[in-house]
């Protein structure tokens, strides 16, 4: 339930923007908002705060566990328990490549091998000047279509090691 | 809306579409919109246009209808007619076919893309849970009533009363569909029994299964028909709230999902008094954030509660305390996706189909080396055979069925010796795998068996919560004598040390993961010993897929 001071920190911050000047905070506020500052919301509020900003700095955290009344050690251990949320800045470009079992069988591990040579970043990093993230996911589920990647949000069937470089390389240059 | 209005809806949908001479349904899903999909509908649409046949053809982006690998697919529907299934349309095929019928009498059909309804691809189907999947837009709630959508829950709230239901359904002998296979039915009556001011509805849909994706092709093709399964589940149970625990990598299916659940609250068919009755319920969306464990139904409630993702002992069972400490009603989207035939039909009618302890059919997402992949829904008992040669239409290249997995990480290898198996709960289980969600891999002579089962482990130690020791320690360890194996550096005492833990992780995890994490292990041990002994004693893939480069330490301590 929302506390009186919730209500009242609510209305504040309804009119004007964030105290911040950030204006994708008032992303979060609008989540927390819609679950009223449920504690059991933090999940979805996350999913929101990753998605404004990209990643989940410290600061972030620190912020949702304020807004919801939650320890901090709560917050992080969450944010670090699920695969899905971040806690380092992301590459401009990211290509995750599907490591499930479909994708496995028809040899999507020769594509993460190829992709870490040339770029060498091992999944789940960065590449030093910030171009690409290179990710592994357990299954994306169009495992009719193995191997499969997913490039900058776009879903690419059947690749191949030397098919996957290029298109990489012509999208990250 | 009553019930007259939602008859009257169905008709009124079911005329317009009729009033079209011509509709065209292209398939809409990730694996057909990634080979092209939105191409094909856009042409589809511009050719329209161009004609100016908008009164007579319509164009409808579906969900999946089932051949994934022949994508992009489109299907033509024309009344009074058989449907026409056509496989990898392009913008040039899709033009040419809807010329050919939109009624103009000069252009030709592409015959050469036409999937023929009798291949066994189709024919060895039985669609059930699917039946609308491919037909409808998923987007529109007209769609899903025209095919008779909602009628299932008019009924149940009109006719029957909660005992009723649970009744029917165990009756049915409908059983998890998750994987375990607990009888759906008595699971509701136990719920139903419990005496709380509040009580919950919870669908699985985080399908964390590598190689499975029934759950979301039935989200994404199909939002309406969880959602009546779901009402009635809390009907007969006695709950005003539901949760549609979605998995994080799937954005479309909450996305629709979400859409379904507002256009359902806004014609009264879900929210408070559903369809004029004294029946209120809500179902809200919660999205996962990737993990396996949370597949697991107390750690699903766990993070529908904004935890961490940690199971907890059972008893007391969700039943009896599940979310927020009240009896709740927990099953996978696709045992939901039954509910409503099961209503509708009488569950006699369910109960034919299948095997005597398995009823009714399964969805499963065949991939991996055969020729066809995609979603099929087949009646349970149906021969392992019939899905990878009929169905799937064999191993492509000429090369030899080996294996198929079924269950995932939790699941098995099943080889070629029990190709003849009745696909059921219970014959899987004989053959040390389970049904599992669905997902099923076929494997042949290039896949080693020794680097799969290291594969399962990796995924398992992954995504294991860390909560108990013998799963957090086991499946490392199990991991690294895998590990061992595969580069060559293993002795035959590894071999023994491996089949110890795995009996010992089975028999002392807290929860399902640990519990069947060793199975992959445990079946490739069972059927392809040979594999593992050649890699220790001989050095050697058989599947040549492993590199083999180190030498065993203990060798030279010993010797």
């Amino acid at each position: 339930m929302a506390s009186p001071t919730a209500a009242v920190r609510t209305k504040r911050r309804a009119d004007d923007e964030h105290p911040s000047g950030d204006p994708r905070f008032a992303l979060i506020d609008r989540t927390l908002k819609r679950f009223q500052y449920q504690q059991d919301a933090l999940i979805e509020v996350l999913h929101t705060a990753q998605e404004a900003f990209g990643f989940l700095s410290d600061d972030l955290l620190i912020y949702v566990a304020h807004q919801l009344k939650l320890p901090l050690s709560w917050v992080y251990g969450v944010a670090t328990f699920y695969h899905f949320f971040t806690l380092k800045p992301q590459g401009q470009h990211n290509c995750i490549v599907c490591m499930g079992t479909a994708c496995y069988v028809k040899r999507a591990a020769e594509i993460v091998a190829a992709l870490q040579k040339e770029y060498g970043v091992a999944p789940g990093e960065t590449t030093r000047d910030g171009l690409l993230s290179l990710a592994t996911a357990r299954c994306l589920g169009s495992c009719g279509l193995a191997p499969v990647l997913v490039l900058d949000g776009e879903v690419l069937p059947r690749e191949t090691p030397e098919g996957t470089l290029a298109r990489v390389k012509q999208q990250v240059g | 809306m009553n019930r007259a209005d939602l008859e009257a809806m169905a008709q009124r949908e079911q005329q317009r579409q009729q009033a079209f001479g011509c509709r065209i349904l292209c398939c809409a899903s990730t694996p057909c919109l990634s080979s092209g999909g939105q191409a094909v509908y856009d042409a589809i649409n511009a050719v329209i246009s161009e004609g100016g046949w908008e009164a007579e053809v319509q164009a409808v982006a579906t969900g999946c209808m089932g051949p994934c690998s022949h994508g992009p697919m489109v299907t033509v529907q024309r009344p009074g007619e058989e449907d026409v299934v056509y496989e990898r349309v392009t913008s040039d095929v899709a033009r040419a076919l809807v010329a050919a019928h939109a009624g103009k009498a000069a252009a030709v059909a592409p015959v050469e893309h036409v999937m023929p309804a009798s291949a066994p691809f189709f024919a060895k189907q039985q669609k059930v849970v699917l039946a609308n999947s491919g037909l409808i837009d998923p987007e529109k709630l007209e769609d899903y009533v025209a095919r008779g959508g909602y009628r299932a829950l008019a009924y149940a709230l009109r006719e029957m009363t909660p005992e009723e239901v649970c009744k029917e359904i165990i009756a049915s002998g409908l059983r998890g569909r998750g994987g375990a296979g607990f009888p759906t039915g008595l699971k509701w009556d136990m719920v139903r029994k419990e005496h709380s001011d509040k009580k919950y509805v919870v669908a699985n849909g985080d399908e964390g299964d590598p190689g499975a994706y029934m759950d979301r092709s039935l989200m994404e093709s199909d939002p309406h028909r969880i959602l009546e399964g779901m009402a009635i589940a809390g009907y007969a149970v006695g709950a005003d709230q539901g949760f549609l625990y979605v998995r994080g990598e799937y954005p479309v299916a909450a996305k629709r999902l979400e859409r379904a659940i507002r256009a359902a609250e806004r014609r009264g068919l879900l929210g408070s008094r559903v369809l004029e009755s004294g029946f209120n319920f809500r179902i809200d969306v919660r999205i996962g954030a990737g993990a396996f464990v949370c597949g697991e139904e107390t750690a699903l409630m766990a993070s529908i509660m904004g935890h961490r993702g940690q199971p907890v002992p059972r008893p007391p069972y969700p039943a009896q305390s599940g979310l927020w400490g009240k009896p709740t009603l927990i099953n996978n989207v696709e045992t939901y996706g039954s509910i409503a035939p099961i209503v509708e039909n009488g569950a006699a009618w369910f109960a034919e189909i299948g095997t005597a302890k398995s009823k009714g059919t399964k969805i499963f997402a065949l991939a991996g080396k055969v020729a066809t992949t995609g979603l099929i829904e087949v009646p349970m008992g149906i021969s392992l055979r019939e899905i990878v040669y009929d169905i799937g239409g064999g191993i492509p290249d000429g090369l030899a069925f080996k294996a198929a997995q079924t269950g995932g990480p939790s699941g098995g290898c099943i080889p070629a010796a029990h190709l003849d198996t009745p696909v059921d709960y219970e014959s899987l289980k004989a053959l040390g795998s389970i049904m599992g969600s669905g997902g099923m891999i076929i494997m042949d002579e290039h896949s080693c068996m020794v680097d799969v089962a290291k594969f399962f482990m990796e995924f398992c130690m992954d995504e294991s919560c860390g909560k108990c020791v013998p799963c957090r320690v086991g499946t490392v360890q199990m991991h690294r004598i895998l590990e061992r194996i595969t580069d060559g550096s293993a002795t035959p005492q590894d071999l023994a040390t491996l089949q110890e833990l795995c009996m010992m992780v089975k028999e002392t995890s807290l929860c399902g993961l640990g519990q069947s994490a060793p199975n992959p292990v445990l079946s490739t041990i069972r059927y392809f010993a040979e594999e593992y002994t050649a890699h220790i004693a001989d050095h050697h893939c058989p599947a040549g897929v492993c590199t083999l480069e180190k030498q065993p330490v203990g060798e030279w301590v010993t010797a």
